[in-house]
């Protein structure tokens, strides 16, 4: 075992550091205040986006042919951690480069890769994720977004709710009915937002403007060509696309690096030297090394090829277990920072809420974990 | 990075795993609370397995695996301070080595007995002394599941060693965290056995919601615990032995009351060998001061000592 980077692997951070700091505006950090889906940030993302794919550094793990650099799973990872702990400046492109891409380039036709991959390889094109409903959260398999076939179309009616960055995107990954079954009944759908009949509302939330949104879908008509994969295909799809997510953001990273940041600006004031503080800082940051180890333990048998099952959930669970405990730490004994005192942290707070909720909330990680990992018996339906 | 295994380290467990058959499963007992076979200790002792951190190729994390593989058994044996703090004394021991933190020394010591090799850690330097009868109390109604034994006192002569106590400090605890990600694996594997055959309202245990959530908030600490313990073991740095040690103590605090509450009744029998593991946990977690100790190690390691 070796738990150290290698010396190309450490230039690589160095490098995309110092990619950054030429990159972002010298008062980034107010700036990051804007949610990753706000229309501010999207605009920048846009530009920083374009940086990336002209110096190699947008989607440096993808395949050579398709305009990666084949690099593994380890400088995935590095590219992650410096992008979020920096507050995300690729804004809700992330999701493209972590799992949209990946998913497009595993099921997609070829029409859809060469419809889409360019834009999303050049860090030109936004996304929005079309999955929860109203009815339909954790049990997502519950969705009712109906999409008919009529002649060479499907006509998709319903909502869909939580939506991050669908005020802004171009392109829905959709999950819609197409039969009975619950699960082997519903089918994926790459749906251009501006198609007539699509509504989107904003939501206000705590995580930042712009960022949550409803979806609404009255006979929206979308070419039966829009499918990714068969009909029913959808529930094996986005097994593959939400372990990608799972392990996508390093929230690990920003809670270390906040909790850093917290201590820094207690120590400075002579605040840190109060020892139960002391002591809960300590605890918060082996949570936080054990959920980065956990994630790590994954992406090195991610670069030996293995597929990755439930374990995911296991690491995810543990970074909610991080996040939580720094957002209480810094609320707790900075709460000033949520007052606007300290952007990085309001930054680090608002987007660490989602942790738990986002790609499967944190009690339904603890159920894959009991079933898939432990063996439990499963629960009588 | 790479956190496979070596080939080397899987033969190893490998053969540890087949030495280790016959005490895969508890004894039937009574007092006192533990389980130890001498000839368990000796065919440790025999096959060199507390010897592989002097070995270069396979080094202190070969070391925190075999702790943690001996851990998961039923049966207490000393491993930890033999194979990780042995190594740089550079002594010959026949008996079992027993560390001691000179702040705490009223604490009953895992392992002490006529003979064993007590490493005392100070403030300002560590010592050492082989133990005579004179000196210690065998505690045979200890609730704890290692043999243990109190120290009248510290003894007046000392031999110093030559070992910086920082060093000493950052390898027991990451025998601890090795040893404790072990027993808390041992422990969780046999609540899981327990709650999914156990049945009651017509069902198992396990199928409620209520213990496995729970349970699996115990997986992602245990799973957490581990790859802390090895990664301490990979440079036993000081801090990285503390947070291992931190989260390890922490860990096992959490778990140990709730594993013996999803064994309901049995959880309280000696019928049930839960306690073989738990009730090690609990004399290990508070060590070196414990969740607290341990933390202030995290704070002065990653932030320097405290001031203002």
């Amino acid at each position: 075992m070796n738990f150290d980077w290698t010396e190309e692997e450490q230039a690589f951070r160095q490098h995309l550091r110092e990619f950054i700091t030429r990159n972002v505006p010298q008062d980034w950090e107010r700036f990051a205040e804007h949610g990753p889906g706000s229309a501010a940030l999207t605009e920048f993302a846009r530009e920083f986006c374009g940086k990336l794919a002209q110096d190699d550094l947008l989607t440096p793990h993808w395949p050579v042919e398709i305009g990666g650099l084949g690099l593994d799973p380890w400088h995935q990872t590095i590219l992650a951690e410096e992008m979020w702990t920096t507050g995300e400046p690729r804004g809700g492109q992330y999701m493209n480069v972590n799992w949209i891409g990946p998913t497009l380039m595993k099921f997609g036709s070829e029409e859809h890769k060469a419809r889409y991959l360019p834009g999303i390889t050049s860090g030109q094109s936004l996304w929005c994720q079309g999955f929860s409903e109203p009815g339909s959260g954790s049990d997502l398999a519950s969705l009712r977004t109906k999409a008919e076939p009529v002649g060479e179309v499907y006509r998709v009616n319903g909502q869909k709710v939580w939506t991050s960055y669908a005020g802004l995107a171009e392109t829905c990954f959709l999950l819609c009915r197409t039969g009975e079954d619950r699960k082997r009944g519903i089918s994926i759908l790459l749906v251009p937002m501006d198609t007539p009949g699509i509504t989107v509302r904003d939501i206000p939330s705590i995580i930042g403007r712009g960022d949550i949104h409803e979806v609404f879908f009255d006979d929206v008509e979308v070419p039966l060509s829009a499918r990714l994969g068969e009909e029913g295909q959808a529930w094996d799809i986005i097994a593959y696309s939400l372990t990608n997510e799972r392990l996508g953001i390093p929230r690990y990273a920003l809670a270390r690096a906040a909790l850093e940041r917290s201590v820094s600006i207690l120590s400075e004031r002579g605040d840190f030297a109060d020892d139960a503080v002391r002591i809960e800082a300590a605890s918060v940051a082996s949570l936080c090394e054990a959920a980065r180890l956990a994630s790590y333990a994954l992406v090195d048998r991610r670069a030996k090829g293995e597929t990755l099952g439930a374990e995911a959930s296991s690491a995810r669970f543990a970074t909610v277990m991080a996040e939580r405990r720094v957002a209480e730490f810094v609320t707790e004994h900075l709460p000033e920072a949520l007052a606007d005192a300290h952007p990085y942290l309001k930054m680090h707070h608002q987007r660490g809420i989602v942790a738990g909720i986002a790609a499967g909330a944190a009690e339904i990680q603890l159920n894959i974990i009991a079933s898939d990992v432990l063996q439990l018996p499963r629960e009588p339906r | 990075m790479d956190l496979s295994l070596t080939q080397d380290q899987r033969v190893i467990l490998d053969a540890l795993d087949a030495m280790l058959r016959p005490w895969e499963s508890a004894p039937i007992h009574d007092a006192p609370l533990f389980a130890s076979d001498h000839a368990l200790d000796r065919a440790l002792a025999d096959a060199g397995f507390l010897e592989v951190a002097n070995d270069p190729e396979l080094g202190t994390v070969t070391a925190a695996l075999v702790i943690e593989r001996l851990a998961r058994l039923p049966y207490a044996t000393e491993a930890a301070a033999s194979a990780l703090v042995g190594p740089v004394l550079g002594e010959e021991t026949a008996g079992p080595m027993c560390l001691v933190d000179a702040r705490q020394w009223r604490r009953p010591v895992r392992y002490l007995r006529e003979g064993a090799r007590v490493v005392l850690l100070e403030d300002r330097g560590v010592s050492g002394f082989t133990a005579s009868a004179t000196q210690f109390r065998a505690e045979p109604e200890a609730l704890f599941a290692y043999p243990v034994a109190t120290l009248h006192g510290l003894p007046e002569v000392r031999e110093p060693l030559t070992i910086d106590p920082m060093q000493l400090r950052a390898r027991w605890q990451v025998g601890l965290a090795s040893e404790c990600a072990g027993l808390l694996a041992g422990a969780l594997a046999s609540v899981v056995s327990h709650v999914s055959d156990r049945k009651q309202f017509g069902r198992p245990l396990a199928t409620f919601q209520a213990l496995r959530h729970r349970l699996a908030e115990a997986q992602v600490r245990i799973n957490g615990t581990y790859w802390l313990a090895i990664r301490a073991a990979a440079d036993c740095d000081s801090g990285n032995a503390a947070l291992a040690a931190l989260h390890a103590a922490e860990t096992a605090r959490i778990c140990t009351y709730d594993f013996h509450q999803f064994l309901g009744a049995m959880g309280m029998t000696l019928e049930h060998p839960l306690h073989l593991w738990t009730y090690r946990l609990k004399l290990l977690a508070g060590e070196l001061g414990g969740v607290s100790g341990h933390a202030r190690s995290v704070a002065d390691a990653l932030w320097g000592p405290a001031s203002g």
